[in-house]
């Protein structure tokens, strides 16, 4: 099988290139196994990986123009030769590795953590299970930025624009019963870039190897936002 | 060699739920705490736990603590400290609903409470009917867990090294620990971070065995570095294999699924576990249902064209049940069998999952070791937690969902401990520069050029002798050739060369690294085995089938220099409870 890796090395390229390589395909591959056989070849060939599963959210890379998970994504449903870049509109560390700063400030400053005001009961806040159901297809997020890196509006505007994974969990926070802080998160969106940069593009639909939602999560904010405005 | 310094309160090594628990407890007494880890913090292997995690909340079944407890010591095969085994599960249910609070979105039931699913080695009243202690969001709690802790360090304002590598501990002129170097990843360059208290919180070391259930990034290095500051491991030779790995590949299954009613067959459609639990079934304490796995396979009756593994059936619980509770392993299992659990069953075999040994500690998270007059002396400023610790709640096997309930219960007092510590040790106790030299060799070794072999080789094959030589079941002679194969292993390492010397994000550095921490591990845990001579627990010894309280009912102790063993005695008297003294462990 041919595969067809993107190469940086910022101490010895001046320029990023294409090498291709060929490795045995098995039975089940995934394409993280086959980079790690590249590795194997070429120890400077580098990239993100761990979990090998599909939870920790590292190897995500572009594969075949499209953004995804590296070890869930099977090398016998692509086409070859198998081309595989960095996730887009990043800066470049090294080889497929990406400066993901901006994706983790963005995450950041939509407060993704849990507020309430009233103090705690000596037990569980009380949840029932619809309410509890509204956080499926938003907790899950694996902060793999194969959304924000695949959206039109976050590459021209990643400094400004929290893009698609940081508005999903600004959205699992206004969505959960228990939090009490809907004012402050959705006073600290408004204006012209941070929720309504989003044109409804759904690339990040498209991508999300968890099979998340972050444009409807999108919607659901603008809705609430003229909602508490009338 | 003048390296760049920064200085820091608390030093927390590891962005795990341990570390982050404990750094979270540190930023809200507003001491200034460094949390430093090799991946970005979400990125920890806590985000793969699924089943959940274990407080006698008694939302499903009555239940309390003692029970707990119980099932805890009995689980542990009476090596687990009756001391801190009485902490944590008194603790566990304020645990969980802070973690609650925090925004974990555990599971609901109908009257608004947290969920909860039985899961191994549960039971009522001191042995009887199975209970329902596992407190779980779907089957992905150790991701919610992971996640909600971050989320509350970033409220907190904690201070994140992302992506940097802890090289080793760094000490003062007394040999006090004052914290240590690390390198940027991304850069290259080394660091020291200077600490008036250290914790080591970075997780297991499954990569010594070959089929695991733990990320590449699960290489013991905690452990490696306190054996390198001269600290013995405690417990090395009690390993878990957990039943239901996916055969082949190593990915877990959940106990949950056999917890939500699923169980396993043999070749010819039986039920097997009922023949070596009666009682608990597929819900015995894992050791017994692993060797029971491997003693079908062993005796014919394994399934599969090559009889090597046994099927989990779990279709008979209805596709509602499955997706509302086990959606991410029917994802898994999906992605890498291309079965459908919901329809047929899936094919599992043990596989290599969590260290129950580790850096000894007591119940306050402080790391102690023999150092002259008591096997358990404090080491001043020097915590740990965790599985890289041993405090030891889980003694020679670990009942499922109480790992994730020890990492936030002795997070959390290690946390604690150390506030009291900075509060008695205002001041910076400097660095040694010998101690800074002998860490800065450690990363220079590697810019050695010349032949030798390569890391990925050499990894191959220690994980290959371990799951060989010291796996489930276990003789001296093949635990010796074990260690010997071990040894002759440990003398190439030290002749392997990188190719690659650059800067910037050298991940052959850091496997190189990581290495030489396995290495160090999986010599501690072979040594550590082949000097039990008795069945306890996951160790399980062909030629000494018993357990043997009378001579062996004690910690191990492994020390790096010259293999050493020491041993001392288990902790059997709890904090106010009566101990539960020593009975045959029948499930
Ligand atoms: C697949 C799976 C499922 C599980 N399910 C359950 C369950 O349902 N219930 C349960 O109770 N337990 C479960 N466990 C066990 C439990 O998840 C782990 O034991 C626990 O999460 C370990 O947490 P930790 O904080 O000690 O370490 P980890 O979460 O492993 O974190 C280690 C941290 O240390 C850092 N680190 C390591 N080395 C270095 C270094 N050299 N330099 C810098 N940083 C470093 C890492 O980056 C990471 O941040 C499961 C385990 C696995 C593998
Ligand atoms: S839908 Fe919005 S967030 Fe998603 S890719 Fe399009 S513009 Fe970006
Ligand atoms: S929403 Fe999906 S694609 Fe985006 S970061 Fe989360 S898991 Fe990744
Ligand atoms: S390696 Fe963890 S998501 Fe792919």
């Amino acid at each position: 099988m041919r595969i067809s890796v993107y190469r940086f090395n910022p101490e010895t390229d001046k320029e990023p290139y294409m090498e291709s390589f060929e490795v045995q395909e098995t039975q089940g591959m995934m394409v993280r196994d086959a980079l790690l056989l590249i590795k194997e070849k070429d120890p400077t060939f580098t990239f993100r990986h761990s979990c090998g599963e599909g939870v920790c959210g590292s190897d995500s890379i572009n594969i075949n123009g499209r953004n995804g998970l590296g070890c869930i994504t099977r090398t016998e449903d692509l086409k070859q030769p198998i081309e595989v870049r960095p996730v887009p509109g990043m800066p470049i560390i090294r080889d497929l590795v990406v400066d993901m700063s901006q994706f983790y400030h963005q995450y950041r400053a939509v407060k993704p953590y849990m507020i309430r005001h009233d103090p705690v009961p000596e037990v569980e806040v009380l949840q029932s299970p619809e309410e509890r159901d509204k956080l499926d297809g938003l907790y899950e997020c694996i902060l793999c930025g194969c959304c924000s890196t695949a959206c039109p509006s976050f590459w021209w505007n990643p400094d400004k624009f929290r893009g698609p994974a940081a508005l999903l969990q600004s959205w699992r926070f206004l969505a959960d019963s228990r939090d009490q802080a809907t004012t402050e998160r959705l006073s600290e969106l408004d204006g012209p870039y941070r929720l309504f940069r989003c044109h409804s593009i759904m690339n990040c639909v498209d991508v999300c190897p968890k099979g998340l939602n972050p444009t409807k999560a999108i919607g659901k904010i603008k809705q609430l936002m003229l909602k508490n405005m009338v | 060699m003048k390296l760049p310094r920064r200085s820091f309160d608390a030093l927390v090594i590891g962005a795990g739920g341990g570390g982050l628990r404990a750094a979270l407890q540190l930023s809200q007494a507003d001491a200034s705490v460094a949390v430093v880890s090799k991946v970005f913090p979400t990125r920890s292997h806590t985000v793969a736990a699924q089943g959940g995690i274990n407080a006698a909340l008694a939302n499903v079944l009555p239940d309390n603590w003692h029970w707990h407890m119980f099932d805890t010591v009995k689980g542990s095969d009476y090596l687990g400290d009756q001391d801190a085994i009485e902490y944590m599960c008194r603790a566990a249910s304020k645990l969980v609903y802070e973690l609650e609070h925090a925004g974990v979105p555990f599971s609901r039931l109908d009257n608004g409470r947290i969920y909860q699913r039985p899961f191994g080695g549960q039971s009522q009243n001191f042995g009887g009917d199975q209970a329902a202690r596992t407190c779980a969001a779907a089957d992905r709690t150790g991701h919610a867990m992971l996640h909600a802790l971050y989320q509350q360090n970033i409220r907190a304002k904690t201070s994140f090294f992302d992506e940097y590598f802890a090289i080793d501990l760094l000490k003062d002129e007394d040999g006090i620990v004052t914290g240590a170097l690390v390198m940027d990843i991304e850069t290259g360059e080394p660091l020291i971070i200077e600490a008036k208290t250290t914790l080591l919180a970075t997780g297991g070391a499954g990569q010594i065995y070959r089929t695991n259930t733990n990320a590449k990034i699960n290489t013991g290095d905690g452990m490696a570095m306190a054996l390198r500051a001269g600290i013995p491991l405690q417990d090395m030779e009690f390993f878990q294999f957990h039943p239901t790995g996916i055969a082949g590949r190593g990915m877990l299954l959940t106990e949950g699924a056999r917890g939500e009613g699923g169980y396993l067959l043999n070749k010819d459609g039986e039920r097997f576990m009922e023949r070596y639990a009666p009682h608990a079934k597929d819900l015995a304490s894992r050791d017994v249902v692993s060797r029971a796995i491997s003693t079908e396979v062993r005796e014919g009756r394994g399934c599969g064209p090559n009889g090597d593994h046994v099927m989990l059936k779990l279709d008979h619980l209805g596709e509602e049940v499955i997706n509302k509770r086990l959606p991410g392993i029917r994802s898994m299992a999906k992605t890498f069998m291309n079965i459908d659990l919901a329809h047929e069953p899936v094919p599992v075999f043990p596989t290599a999952h969590y260290t129950m040994g580790g850096i000894p500690t007591n119940r306050y998270g402080q790391v102690v070791a023999p150092m002259g007059n008591t096997p358990e002396e404090e080491i001043p400023g020097l915590y740990a937690v965790g599985e890289c610790a041993c405090v030891s709640v889980h003694g020679a096997n670990r009942l499922g969902g109480n790992s994730l309930l020890d990492i936030v219960v002795f997070g959390r007092a290690a946390g604690n401990h150390m506030i009291e510590y900075l509060r008695k040790n205002r001041y910076h106790k400097g660095i040694d520069e010998s101690s800074i030299e002998q860490a800065v060799n450690r990363l220079q070794r590697w810019e050695r050029s010349g032949d030798g072999e390569s890391i990925p080789d050499l990894k191959r094959e220690m994980q290959q002798i371990m799951e060989t030589y010291c796996g489930v079941f276990r003789t001296e002679d093949v635990l010796q050739e074990g260690v010997e194969k071990m040894l002759a292993l440990e003398k190439r390492l030290e002749n392997a060369v990188l190719t690659d010397h650059s800067m910037v994000f050298n991940t052959a550095r850091i496997e190189a690294l990581e290495m030489q921490n396995l290495m160090a591990v999986a010599l501690a845990t072979v040594h550590s085995a082949l000097n039990r001579k008795e069945s306890r627990g996951a160790h399980s010894r062909i030629d000494y089938t018993e357990r043997d309280d009378v001579h062996w009912m004690k910690h191990s102790l492994y020390s790096m220099d010259g293999h050493a063993m020491e041993y001392k005695p288990v902790r059997t008297k709890p904090l106010t409870v009566e101990a539960f003294p020593p009975k045959p462990r029948v499930y």
